[in-house]
């Protein structure tokens, strides 16, 4: 009897993302666009958790919901001008992007079917123990390269929004 | 009297499984009936609430409150729920009808689903998670997302700048909040609920994390965007902020969300720093409602002592104090539980 | 595991019902009555002035992006919070460089002047 939930509810989920990912690019104004981000990624926790990765499931939440989303509407709120009901025009390129989106879909699918997925039973296990662990030891390097990425980010971004700030 | 709840919660398990859906479906009806009981729980409280602060406000300020509907105004709020349903949802015209609408559901969304992981007793926990805090914060956190939608939505400028500004004050204070838990995660050494109340059994962590706690309380007030820091809807500049165009219904379902987000990091509170339901003699969740108001009481007492403090001292507050002391607390602790293993050690 | 999940989701189920139930008893209970004058945006009993959809100030994109940074950081800084006390010493110098890093981070949007409210 176990397990009879999850098909449904992976299936369910997926049709959110895929739906609400469409409704970003589709929507005519862009907060509507942001909003349905905040959605898709909310969606992309739920696949998480389904994974039983209870840990990045959180921190998708946390990030992306909560942070990401915030900053990609008061980025909105700073950069838009003129009519926000058609905010979020098309261009010329649909052809072309959507040729390059065919392109990226094929090399990610054939990506997807040519590596050998290893299934891990961790019923029940919490993975935030090993994750500290591989963290602090095997992989300290990258993670001491993450904060380095984290300040470049960071004196980057104040550098740009300084050239705006001088420009109001 | 300790076991009276979980006897009503085993026997509500039986029934739900001898109906034979199989575990899945026996599980959700079990979260079904545990988020019901729950939401009781807090309606209930939020009606004693209003009426707490409502009268509390009224004796600091030396005058009686309410106190004309029944003995001492004890039925003022069941008369305010009454009035509430009659009120017409008014929607603006020049409102995002959508997104105006949806904010009311989202924002009340986050208030039922951190009630998860509370314990509100021995054993008396809907779902003991394995990054139960983790969860507690990643949740909250999306709490901004509401005021976003109802601040734009309502394409009124009071409204546009008081969510701004609760958004921008939610998120600088969430770091200090959420760093200041971290010396408690150090000295526990889980993210479980039942674990970190198991840890607290000989001291609790308010002795051991003075300073966390204090930080925690104070951001948990910006948090919760009560009075010194209510300044997203601060009236006399502001009208309301984002609840400006929200009327009825619409209003109360903010308004019980800001509520129900008190009762609950009350209760966080609680459980990471005063022992959780741990406690002689009365049952585990009598303790834990006491020492509930007792926080409640706290936050009531500061709201109605403080004057509001301006917006460019409530940001530098945070960022050049609250955060680099909570980020000294993380270093002082860990320091601290390295020469007490050490110590231990000889 | 996905058990706790489902209870999640039906968590998630309640809030939306319980507040779509809240909306539409009031809805039903309530008058509905729109006239012109009730449905005009408030601002101060004057007819409204301009758009309200505006170019922001840059404060607040500022104040949203280090909090980002440092979002990113509690998620480095809660695994090593659990495991501190089992991972010994070398562990907690990593960290506290970590922290050191991203504390430079703070320093430059303190000196550049991101962290003002102007």
């Amino acid at each position: 009897m176990n397990g009879t939930l999850e098909p449904l509810f992976f299936w369910l989920i997926s049709a959110v993302i895929v739906l609400s990912a469409l409704a970003v690019v589709f929507m005519k104004n862009i907060v509507h666009s942001a909003l349905f981000l905040i959605v898709t990624f909310v969606g992309m926790a739920g696949i998480y958790a389904l994974l039983q990765a209870d840990f990045i499931a959180a921190v998708q939440i946390l990030v992306y919901a909560g942070a990401i989303a915030i900053l990609i509407v008061f980025a909105v709120m700073l950069t838009r001008r003129g009519d926000i009901r058609a905010s979020n025009p098309f261009n010329g390129y649909a052809i072309i992007a959507s040729l390059a989106c065919l392109a990226f879909l094929v090399v990610t699918v054939s990506m997807i079917f040519n590596s050998g997925f290893e299934i891990v039973e961790s019923v029940g296990k919490s993975v935030v123990e090993p994750l500290a662990i591989a963290m602090m030891g095997d992989f300290v390097i990258s993670f001491e390269v993450a904060a380095l990425l984290l300040l470049e980010a960071l004196v980057g971004a104040i550098i740009l929004a300084r050239g705006v700030k001088k420009e109001q | 009297m300790e076991g009276i709840f979980l006897r009503i919660a085993d026997f509500a398990k039986q029934l739900f499984s001898s109906l034979n859906f199989g575990p899945e479906i026996t599980s959700i009806l079990m979260a079904l009936f545990h988020v019901s009981a729950i939401i009781g729980f807090v309606l209930l409280n939020v009606l004693v609430l209003v009426l707490l602060e409502r009268k509390l406000s009224g004796y600091f300020q030396q005058r009686p409150g309410p106190n004309r509907l029944g003995p001492n105004g004890a039925f003022q709020t069941i008369a305010d729920v009454i009035k509430l349903f009659g009120k017409e949802l008014i929607i603006p015209k020049a409102a995002d009808k959508w997104v105006f609408i949806l904010a009311t559901i989202v924002v009340f969304i986050p208030a039922v689903m951190l009630y998860a992981v509370i314990p509100f007793g021995k054993k008396m926990i809907a779902i003991d998670l394995n990054i139960g805090i983790f969860y507690f914060i990643a949740i909250s956190s999306t709490a901004t997302i509401a005021f976003i939608m109802g601040g734009w939505g309502s394409n009124n400028k009071y409204s546009l700048l008081g969510g701004m500004r609760t958004v921008a004050q939610m998120v600088s204070y969430e770091i200090p909040l959420v760093f200041s838990l971290l010396g408690v995660i150090m000295i526990a050494g889980s993210l479980k609920m039942s674990d970190i109340i198991a840890a607290q059994k000989d001291v609790w962590f308010i002795i051991l994390q003075p300073i966390a706690f204090i930080i925690f309380f104070i951001s948990s007030i910006a948090e919760l965007n009560r009075a010194p820091f209510d300044l997203p809807e601060g009236e006399q500049e502001l009208v309301a902020g984002p609840y400006t165009e929200y009327s009825g219904m619409m209003f109360a379902l903010f308004f019980l969300a800001e509520y129900a987000n008190m009762v609950s990091i009350s209760a966080i509170a609680v459980t990471l720093f005063l022992g959780g339901w741990q406690g002689p003699i009365l049952p585990s969740w009598m303790w834990f409602v006491i020492k509930l108001y007792i926080m409640i009481f706290l936050y009531m007492w500061v709201r109605w002592t403080f004057p509001r403090i301006r917006i460019d001292h409530l940001m530098h507050f945070n960022w050049k104090f609250l955060l680099p002391l909570s980020l000294v607390n993380i270093v002082i602790t860990g320091i601290g539980i390295k020469l007490v293993n050490w110590l231990n050690w000889f | 595991m996905l058990q706790q999940f489902y209870a999640v989701l039906t968590f998630f189920g309640f809030g939306i019902f319980f507040a779509i139930i809240a909306l539409v008893l009031a809805k039903i209970f309530g008058p509905t009555n729109p006239t012109a004058a009730k449905i005009t945006t408030y601002e101060c009993g004057l007819d409204t002035q301009g758009p309200t959809w505006v170019q922001f100030k840059i404060s607040y994109f500022l104040y949203a992006l280090v909090f980002l940074i440092f979002d990113v950081e509690t998620l480095f800084l809660y695994p090593w919070a659990v495991m501190f006390q089992k991972l010994g010493l070398f562990a907690f110098i990593e960290m506290i460089i970590f922290i050191a890093i991203l504390v430079i981070g703070l320093w430059y949007a303190w000196k550049e002047g991101a962290l003002e409210w102007l």
